[in-house]
């Protein structure tokens, strides 16, 4: 078994400045329930807009002066809603649970192996 | 013959299908590979002491097979392959294992094995080159070297990147699993390409003093005839097919008597194939037909391949078109290779003048001996003998970097 990222893509627009249209959230909560019975969720969270998001920055190496600012690293049109972590035999596996992810359909995904930590 | 001789020949005739046909019965390319490689080991040992059997081929096959079940048996996760295998241990006979394969065998209307094989190397989350790798080398024999050459980059810079696929491939478990009908259309371009590099290597092979190889000639216009019935939709599928036919036409032209190289200037046009010529044209025509307008890049290079088919003599060919049908292809695919074979077609329409310009304007084949070579050429008829020597003496350079970047003619 293998260790999957299912990052949420979302056009910028649409991501929570826009009232969700009624599905939205029972299309979550299906998927993540059929993912966790099948013993492939491995966890996932939704992310607040990037409007909320700060980028830190160390300039001159570690130790170095800190660089705060408001906004998000890169002007993006697509952006980072959310992610799920998912526990499948291959990539083929993978694939076929996140084409069930709303933001498939809703945006983009973008499935990523996960590196196995060194000890 | 002795027994590792003839193990060698065996491999290298039928190794393609052996491996093919056992991919696809038990539906992975790893451990079908894998189980070929114990097989091969098995032969090594037992041939010398047991002599070599009546049908060599049928004895890989079979202890192929047998080695793959073993492995599967090994890999835990595989509960319905696991059943077959064990069957097979139990000492079942021959046409009970058949039956117990032909029942874990995937529903895909794939009914041919190499093209099956294709298929399955093609997954759409690998890069082209490594998806066409393995094909090219299971199909094809066909190693890093004529890899690099197709894809236009040194040989170290491939190797690098195939190394890295490959780390990629088991990283992220990338099975190598028979694709579901659904997924055939997605995976086209990329067997496409196989297949159009299978036909390049037989155009031009990378090692040995052939001009051809009409082996793999005949192979890649086969399964690009499956792949045209298989999907009667997909234009450049079609036009795939009218390319090859239409190039592999020409293949009894380019030797004379002794057999030398003949270029397409001095082919004797008598001696191509007019049916085959006849039958690219028809597809061409229905290919055209079926993209509504839109060519795609096997369509306009099927559209070239037709403009020197069909012109009487190379004086006598369409320049103007020719060049136009560069300019077409390079608005799609932009490559130094299309940007010269548009630079020959600008010498024969504009002379030696412009062509000069449009050759030194390319930039990315420093590499390539065929653009030393088209430099050279052009320079001696602009009377400019020293300078055509000197371009002429870079090429032996060139081509010891390593990437050799020849391709199919016009």
């Amino acid at each position: 078994m293998a260790l999957y990222v299912a990052l949420c893509y979302y056009d910028r627009d649409q991501s929570w400045d826009s009232v969700p249209d009624p599905e939205f959230t029972p299309e979550y909560t299906e998927f993540a329930r059929r993912a966790t019975e099948a013993g492939v969720m491995r966890g996932g969270e939704a992310l607040y807009p990037v409007t909320m998001s700060t980028t830190i920055t160390v300039s001159g190496g570690k130790g170095g002066d800190v660089l705060v600012t408001d906004g998000p690293y890169a002007e993006a049109k697509e952006v980072l809603a959310g992610y799920f972590l998912l526990e499948a035999a291959d990539l083929d596996q993978a694939i076929a649970w996140a084409v069930q992810i709303p933001a498939a359909w809703r945006g983009k995904i973008e499935l990523r192996p996960v590196a196995p930590a060194h000890a | 013959m002795d027994a590792t001789g003839t193990l060698a020949g065996v491999l290298k005739g039928e190794g393609p299908r052996v491996l093919a046909t056992l991919a696809r019965t038990i539906g992975d390319l790893a451990v079908a590979e894998d189980a070929l490689s114990e097989a091969t080991i098995t032969a090594l040992d037992a041939w010398p002491r047991t002599g070599i059997p009546d049908d060599p081929r049928a004895w890989l096959a079979v202890v192929a097979r047998r080695k793959a079940l073993d492995l599967l048996r090994r890999e835990s996760a595989r509960a319905a392959k696991e059943t077959a295998a064990c069957r097979w241990g139990t000492g079942a006979a021959p046409d009970q294992i058949e039956e117990a394969i032909e029942a874990m065998e995937p529903q895909t209307s794939l009914r041919d094995d190499m093209l099956r094989l294709i298929f399955t190397c093609c997954h759409p989350a690998l890069s082209r080159e490594a998806q066409v790798a393995p094909s090219l080398r299971t199909l094809a024999r066909l190693e890093v070297p004529a890899i690099a050459r197709a894809f236009v980059v040194p040989e170290a810079t491939m190797a690098k990147r195939l190394v890295r696929a490959r780390a990629e491939i088991a990283a992220a478990r990338i099975p190598y699993a028979i694709p579901a009908d659904t997924e055939l259309p997605g995976r086209l371009a990329a067997v496409l390409a196989v297949v159009y590099l299978i036909a390049t290597e037989a155009h031009a092979p990378t090692g040995g003093p052939a001009v051809a190889r009409v082996d793999l000639e005949a192979e890649a216009l086969r399964l690009a005839r499956l792949l045209a019935s298989l999907m009667p939709d997909e234009p450049e599928a079609l036009s795939l097919l009218a390319l090859l036919l239409l190039t592999s036409a020409r293949t009894p032209a380019r030797t004379d008597a002794d057999g030398n190289p003949v270029t397409l200037a001095g082919q004797e046009r008598t001696r191509w194939n007019r049916a085959a010529i006849a039958e690219g044209s028809a597809c061409l025509s229905e290919a055209v037909t079926r993209s509504g307008g839109v060519a795609g890049p096997y369509q306009i290079q099927a559209h070239l391949a037709a403009a020197h088919s069909t012109a009487p003599s190379w004086q006598q060919t369409d320049w103007d078109r020719i060049v136009g049908l560069y300019d077409l292809l390079a608005s799609i695919t932009a490559s130094p290779v299309v940007a010269l074979n548009r630079a020959v077609a600008v010498i024969e329409r504009d002379g030696p003048e412009a062509g000069l310009a449009a050759l030194t304007a390319i930039a990315g084949l420093e590499y390539s001996h065929l653009w030393h070579a088209a430099l050279a050429d052009n320079l001696c008829r602009l009377g400019r003998t020293s300078d055509a020597a000197g371009a002429a003496l870079a090429v032996p350079a060139a081509t010891a970097e390593g990437a050799r970047s020849r391709h199919r003619g016009p």
